[in-house]
Order: C-alpha cells, then sequence, then structure tokens
C-alpha cells in the first residue's frame, strides 16, 4: 500500500523532511503502525516520531489516533501539539 | 459563515462591519482579536513565523465553527488566521459572532478560540536575543477545552 507522510514544524525540521510518498509493509494498516515503522529507519526518525515525544497524527486531514486505518492513497500526518491563536 | 487563513493583515471595523451588513436581526457582536506580544516565556520576541497544514487548517476551523452554531444559536461567525512571519503588535486571529443577543455571542466566541487553540493546526515559532525556538503547546489550553467537555455534559 502506498501512502503520502506529511510533516510539520518542529517535527519536519528535525527529520529534514516536509513530505514523502511511501510504500507500507503489509502489517502497517493503521496510524501507530505507519508511526512505528518510520520510528524503525532509527536516528532522527526514532527521536522525532518516537513516544517520549508529544506527538499529534491526522489521517486525511482530520485528527487521528493510534488505532485510525490508512488505505490506499490517503495522507498520514505527524505534528506538535498546535500553538496557533 | 466565513473561515480565512492568510498572510496579509485584515481592517478589524471592516471586517466586523461586513459581518453586520444589511441584517438587522444581529443584536449583538462579540469578537476576540489576538494580537503578537514582545515576551513570551521570559524572552523578547522580536518575530515569529506562523506555519500551518494547508487544507487540514480550514477543514478544521469549519468543523470548530459547525460544532458552535449546533451548541448556540448564532447568526454568522468570521474567522480569520494569519500565517507567514509576524512582528510584536501584529494581528495574528479574529474570531467574530454575530447573534441576536449577547449570550450566545460571547459563549461561541470564547469556545471557538479555544478550539481553535487545541485543534487548528497551527505552529508558532519565535525569533529571540537566543535564537529561534518553537512555542510550547500550554497546559491551560487544554484546560480551557475540558471547561466545554464539562459544560456539554452538563446539558445532556
Amino acid at each position: 500500500m502506498k501512502i503520502q507522510i506529511r510533516y510539520f514544524a518542529s517535527v519536519r525540521e528535525a527529520l529534514g523532511v516536509s513530505q514523502e510518498s511511501v510504500s507500507l509493509p503489509a502489517q502497517a494498516t493503521t496510524v501507530g503502525a505507519v508511526r512505528a515503522f518510520l520510528i524503525e529507519r532509527g536516528g532522527v526518525w526514532s527521536t522525532a516520531l518516537g513516544s517520549q515525544r508529544a506527538l499529534r497524527m491526522a489521517y486525511n486531514q482530520i485528527m487521528a489516533g493510534p488505532d485510525t486505518p490508512v488505505g490506499e492513497a490517503g495522507e498520514v500526518a505527524f505534528f506538535p501539539p498546535v500553538t496557533g491563536g | 459563515m466565513t473561515v480565512r487563513v492568510q498572510t496579509q493583515d485584515f481592517d478589524f471595523s471592516g471586517e466586523i462591519a461586513r459581518l453586520r451588513l444589511g441584517n438587522p436581526a444581529i443584536g449583538a457582536v462579540v469578537s476576540f482579536l489576538g494580537a503578537v506580544r514582545d515576551v513570551n516565556d521570559g524572552a523578547a520576541v522580536s518575530e515569529m513565523e506562523l506555519e500551518h497544514y494547508p487544507g487540514m487548517t480550514e477543514k478544521a476551523l469549519e468543523d470548530i465553527v459547525s460544532e458552535a452554531r449546533r451548541r448556540w444559536d448564532v447568526i454568522d461567525v468570521l474567522v480569520i488566521h494569519r500565517v507567514g512571519p509576524l512582528k510584536p503588535l501584529d494581528q495574528i486571529v479574529l474570531v467574530a459572532v454575530a447573534s441576536a443577543h449577547r449570550g450566545e455571542a460571547f459563549l461561541a466566541c470564547e469556545f471557538i478560540i479555544d478550539y481553535l487553540k487545541m485543534e487548528a493546526p497551527f505552529w508558532k515559532k519565535e525569533q529571540t536575543a537566543e535564537g529561534a525556538r518553537w512555542v510550547d503547546a500550554r497546559v491551560t489550553d487544554d484546560q480551557a477545552l475540558n471547561k466545554w467537555k464539562l459544560s456539554a455534559k452538563e446539558q445532556t
């Protein structure tokens, strides 16, 4: 399954990437599994997306939890808690 | 209902006048204007940059306004949020709610800005004398949301 992943704010800066297209392994079917798959890359990926960091996730531009399912051509996003207003 | 995300400044009184234009059913307008301060968490701020998630931002703001309209009987709502580079004194955000009477407008306006701060994907990066830093989310913003969840429970 191929999806689009986007990164924002401090997460984007830490990773040095704002978006990428990723082919997921068969078992990665949720937003939480996508996060785990990216953490496996190690280095900055495990520190920027690791569980010790306050991280928010979205699927198809709606706030999502780890159990939110992902589908073909979906868009997953990772970012820190928001600070607008 | 109007939701706008833009880099350019806005004219506060012109926006309020447009919201009321030709509608004699409106008896009250409550507005919240957010501005850039020159000090945050003990450091002088010379400039900031507001990043957002195009597409999701507009959707999130529209959902928040829809929820406010579901809870309170308001006539019209305007939300403008700026992005890009901003300096102290600049206007960042405007929430304006028009209704027949003040009570609903006060509540809806506070609800919208509280939810915007927790759920709309905007991020502030400040320039200080020690360099640039991302602003941390505030615990008090979380507490502001709990207030609305409690009052929703009381109503059911």
